[in-house]
């Protein structure tokens, strides 16, 4: 029985992915749950299992060639066994294929490479390049400066209808940005071809500025008692080998703050606000290309120790680009922390469909005046940017005021 | 069954005006039709032009007995029926020229002249089609109760047609003041009329209808024409009985402009010998002179007469307008027709 | 249908006639011309195909060839569509034939209420009038006003039912379908589907449909006539002129099927546009199949 094995789409917002590398030869004898490919997502490098018996008869896609998701890669079957039907079907569905970044790039005459050129988009329905899209739709994709081009339709064959269109506004939107304008320089450069993980960032981020209406609460927070409690809990975990860090007490107090201040730990719907009644904390990594923000389930129920352990294992995960769609969607609040980078204060760009996200800066020895009495004080100082669709700007104060406090007082945690 | 009327009393008790009235519409009709068939090939006139040129003596006779109140309806060869009912010869010429002070404002054309103000009631183009709006018509006067009379003017061709016997069945039935009058110009278009109708006198159809008296006649005499519709329209006028007339005629000229005068289904010795031996007019005026009814000089001064009158028709129609286009959306409907504009919009 | 009518006014007004169509359209074209305002009726409008030409060729465009002279203030009218099991002759739906014709008006009341206030407007009016009475509606029963002067008026649309999610345009017999499936819906999906019913065919008021899906942004039209070229063809081309940036699904539509009538009982349920039919075709421009 002949079985294909297919770029999948692995989230939702996967268009197209890139063949890193086939991991078994033309002739090789496959095992159903054999991995035979390893292919590279907007978000992480996935290998693709076979699932089915035989000898890998065919390769369709040759590594670093970027195609849409759904296209046939290649063909595991028995050794004498006819595969003319799948072939000609997949031949029939050409993929779009981009040709990839370290690949050399060949257009065709007057195609990709001109200046100017129409990008080849992606189509959602996968059907040759041209998007389905509802005239609704598109109407209500242009009033509201939303590309088709990063939705997924959910009518249809893939056509991209008014819901759609709504859900992409309520998570926010828009990416003009996404088409930078051409400007041309005078000056010698070096063409970096996009990666998955950067065409990624740009899109989502691209939805979000422009779409959101942000804005921007900032507080100084006295980080002593952290400090204080942080040296405590590390001597009475010695032993242990574990280790908590400054960054694990920021999620845990956040996460409690949230759980305190559900009007903050939301998500605007279009017609609807999303309340959560659980808080999942994203946590920005830097990677080699990058950043992506795993996600930490339920931090407020989630004592130090276990957001300790679990967060250094997504960020690993994350560093080796192991992280699976299941471990980066979804998060209901994110912190971004570059204090390690020396960044002193900062505003974050909110994370889609999230209302709401922490930028932290790094912590200072500041003169303060306590009491009176001017001290030098270890200080730290946080923006949180909001949706202000969700997001007033008291409610975010409110919220700042309870982290903060928190923060200075760390017992609380503990009630 | 059908009687053959033969010329007896022949003047019919007319005086000399009536006499020369009869004419002088013969005349005009002869000519107008000829100004006519000149117009159109000058390309003052299109589409479809069916002249009347030699079947004078059946519209003249047939008409001229008529009351100011009755009704007419006739087919497309209607241009002669309706100068001799009396519509303006000027709103003729314009109608056939296309423009907007013509009888039916430029939209009917040569095949459908129509007057209201002298129950001139068409001017129909389908083969038969207007039959049973003639009975209706009919039917309407006996609901009115008064003492009008319908006279319908058909082709010969018409006679073989379904709605034939529907409109002759339900104007015996209902006894309607109806006469019927088949111009038997001996072709429909190419056919010869033996070659279409299962009977020589198309007037013996009148025997399958009760109550509705038949004759064939011969159709280029006028007066005898005149004698048999006044015996008909007295039958449907006092006693709400139909009739059926056939004349027998012929045209000097093809069944439309766009056709030969002679054709592959007529000779030319045949139409000659019609010209030369049975020309309603040359008939009438020899009837006339041998009544000594009129002189040389009165035929002069009936052609200048005749003339004057289309010259002065032509000229009117060429003054007047062409149609505008917002005139093809006028007289659809009784109001506006909203519609039109609105799926058309690049027109 | 004019029983008792023959007593109260004569036959010169109430008239029996022979059962040919095309003489007894004529005679009617011919009354009008000089005034009267009469009423023919066909047995069945599958008949009426006799009389073409007098509809046509004679009452729809008198007027017009006349250039106004003659007003033509007729009414044709009688059972259109199928009946009972009476075969491909006697069962069509020729709704887009009349309604092609500029000239006629055109009107197809779905319930005794719009066939009475309808038929007197229609009665009333200078133009002539096809009048298409759904045979098997002649037993349906409904709410008449009993005022003797109720009268509805020609080219004005109703919303027979109003809902948020869909817009439902259906005229005739299959209007009884539409509310059923639409009631089916609002219980089994939550869809809430608006059922407008033009009424008139010629002239049609399109402005209450394409208000309707500019608001609900899909259509699903249904008739009982064949498909092509029908009625609902060229509502779409309405509502894709003056309403495409508002469609979010392509409009559906529910027609007879495209096969003459057959005899046998269960074709003829096959033939029809059910309400089950009108249930799927709402829930596909919903994306919800």
């Amino acid at each position: 029985m002949a079985s294909r094995i297919v770029m999948s789409k692995l989230s939702p917002t996967m268009e197209e992915g890139r063949v890193l590398k086939w991991v078994k030869r033309k002739g090789d004898p496959v095992e159903s749950g054999d991995v035979v490919v390893e292919v590279e997502t907007d978000k992480a490098t996935m290998e693709v299992e076979a699932m089915g018996s035989g000898v890998l008869r065919e390769i369709l896609v040759e590594e670093n060639a970027t195609v849409p998701t759904g296209t046939t890669l290649g063909v595991v079957a028995a050794e004498d066994e006819d595969i003319s039907a799948i072939l000609e079907e997949s031949a029939a569905a050409v993929p779009v294929a981009v040709p990839a970044a370290t690949a050399p790039a060949q257009p065709a005459p007057g195609e990709a490479s001109a200046p100017g050129a129409q990008p080849v988009a992606p189509s959602p329905a996968g059907d040759g390049g041209r998007i389905k899209a509802s005239p609704l739709a598109r109407r209500m994709a242009d009033d509201r400066g939303i590309r088709l081009e990063g939705l997924r339709g959910t009518g249809t064959g893939g056509r991209i209808i008014k819901r759609d269109i709504e859900a992409a506004s309520s998570a926010g939107v828009p990416a003009p940005a996404a088409t930078a304008p051409e400007v041309d320089y005078d000056v010698p450069y070096e063409r970096v071809e996009l990666s998955q993980l950067r065409k990624a960032i740009a899109r989502n981020l691209a939805q979000s500025l422009g779409p959101i209406p942000h804005f921007f609460l900032t507080r100084e927070i006295d980080m002593g008692e952290v400090l204080k409690l942080r040296g405590q809990l590390n001597e009475t975990l010695a032993e242990s080998g574990a280790k908590i860090g400054v960054n694990d007490i920021i999620v845990k107090t956040a996460a409690q703050a949230l759980s305190e201040h559900p009007e903050v730990n939301v998500s605007f719907a279009g017609d609807h606000i999303r309340r959560f009644t659980r808080v999942d904390v994203g946590i920005a990594v830097a990677v080699p290309d990058g950043l992506i923000t795993p996600v930490l389930r339920d931090a407020a129920g989630k004592g130090l120790r276990r957001i300790s352990e679990e967060t250094s294992e997504l960020i690993a995960r994350a560093r080796e680009r192991k992280l699976a769609p299941e471990d980066y969607q979804g998060a209901t609040f994110t912190i971004s922390n570059l204090g390690m980078y020396g960044i002193d204060e900062f505003t974050a760009v909110i994370n889609p469909p999230a209302a709401t996200i922490l930028a932290v800066g790094a912590t200072r020895e500041k003169p303060v005046v306590v009491d009176g009495t001017v001290e030098i004080r270890p200080r730290m100082r946080v923006t949180l940017s909001c949706d202000h669709r969700a997001v007033d700007g008291a409610m975010g104060a409110e919220f700042l005021a309870t982290f903060a406090e928190m923060l200075e007082n760390p017992l609380r945690l503990v009630l | 069954m059908a009687t053959k009327i033969t010329q007896s009393d022949e003047l019919l008790g007319l005086d000399g005006a009536a006499l020369v009235e009869m004419l002088k519409w013969m005349v005009l009709g002869r000519r107008f039709e000829e100004r006519a068939g000149e117009m159109y090939q000058v390309g003052e006139i299109g589409g479809f032009c069916h002249l009347y040129i030699g079947q004078e003596a059946v519209a003249v006779g047939a008409l001229t007995p008529l009351r100011r109140d009755d009704y007419v309806i006739t087919a497309y060869r209607d241009h002669v029926h309706g100068l001799v009912r009396g519509m303006d010869p000027g709103a003729i010429m314009a109608e056939l020229f296309g423009r907007i002070d013509g009888s039916s404002k430029g939209k009917g054309g040569s095949m459908h002249l129509f007057d209201a103000s002298v129950n001139f009631m068409g001017g129909h183009a389908i083969v038969g089609g207007h039959l049973p709006v003639a009975v209706g018509i009919a039917y309407a006067i006996r609901y009115r109760d008064t003492d009008q009379v319908c006279v319908c003017f058909l082709g010969d061709s018409v006679a073989n047609i379904g709605a034939f016997n529907e409109a002759l069945n339900m104007a015996a039935l209902f006894q309607l003041p109806i006469v019927f009058i088949i111009e038997n110009n001996q072709y429909g278009m190419g056919t010869a009329v033996h070659r279409a109708a299962a009977i020589e006198n198309l007037a013996d159809r009148a025997c399958a209808y009760s109550g509705m008296q038949g004759w064939t006649i011969d159709g280029m005499e006028v007066l005898e024409v005149r004698r048999t519709v006044e015996t008909a329209v007295d039958r449907a006028r006092a006693h709400k009985l139909p009739s059926l007339i056939e004349a027998k005629t012929y045209r000097f000229v093809g069944h439309s402009m766009s056709d030969p005068n002679y054709g592959h289904y007529r000779t030319k010795e045949e139409v000659h010998q019609f010209k030369a031996h049975d020309d309603p007019i040359k008939q009438y005026i020899e009837t006339l002179r041998a009544h000594g009814v009129i002189k040389d000089t009165d035929l002069n001064d009936i052609e200048q007469e005749a003339k004057k009158i289309i010259d002065d028709s032509v000229e009117f129609a060429k003054r007047s307008p062409i149609p505008q286009p917002d005139d093809l959306y006028s007289d659809i409907y009784s109001g506006e027709s909203p519609d039109v504009r609105r799926r058309d919009p690049w027109r | 249908m004019s029983r008792d009518l023959l007593d109260e006014f004569g036959e010169w007004r109430v008239r029996d006639v022979p059962i040919a169509e095309l003489g007894f359209t004529g005679l009617g074209v011919g009354a009008a011309m000089v005034g009267l305002r009469p009423i023919v009726e066909y047995m069945t409008w599958s008949f009426a195909l006799l009389a073409i030409d007098g509809i046509v060729n004679a009452a729809a465009k008198m007027r017009y060839m006349s250039g106004g002279q003659f007003k033509m203030p007729i009414t044709f009218r009688g059972p259109s569509g199928a009946a009972n099991q009476l075969a491909a002759t006697h069962s069509q739906a020729l709704d887009s034939w009349y309604a092609h014709i500029p000239g006629l008006k055109v009107v197809a009341p779905a319930t005794a209420r719009d066939a009475k206030g309808l038929l007197k407007s229609a009665i009333r009016d200078d133009d002539p009038v096809v009048f298409l009475e759904g045979e098997l509606l002649y037993a349906s029963k409904d709410d008449v006003p009993e005022a003797d002067d109720f009268t509805l008026p020609l080219g004005v649309s109703e919303i027979k039912r109003p809902g948020r999610d869909v817009t439902v345009v259906v005229h005739s017999r299959p209007l009884h379908s539409a509310l059923a499936a639409a009631d089916t819906l609002e219980r089994e999906d939550g869809v809430s589907v608006e059922v407008i019913d033009p009424r008139t065919l010629r002239p049609m008021d399109i402005d209450t449909i394409l208000d309707s899906v500019r608001r609900t942004n899909r259509c699903v039209i249904v008739e009982e006539g064949w498909p092509v070229c029908g009625i609902g063809a060229q509502i779409v081309d309405d509502i894709q002129r003056e309403a495409f940036d508002y469609l979010d699904a392509p409009i559906a539509r529910v027609t007879g099927a495209d096969a003459p009538h057959a005899y046998a009982a269960n074709l003829e349920q096959f033939q029809f546009p059910q309400a089950d039919l009108v249930v799927k075709a709402i829930r596909q421009v919903c994306y919800r199949d």
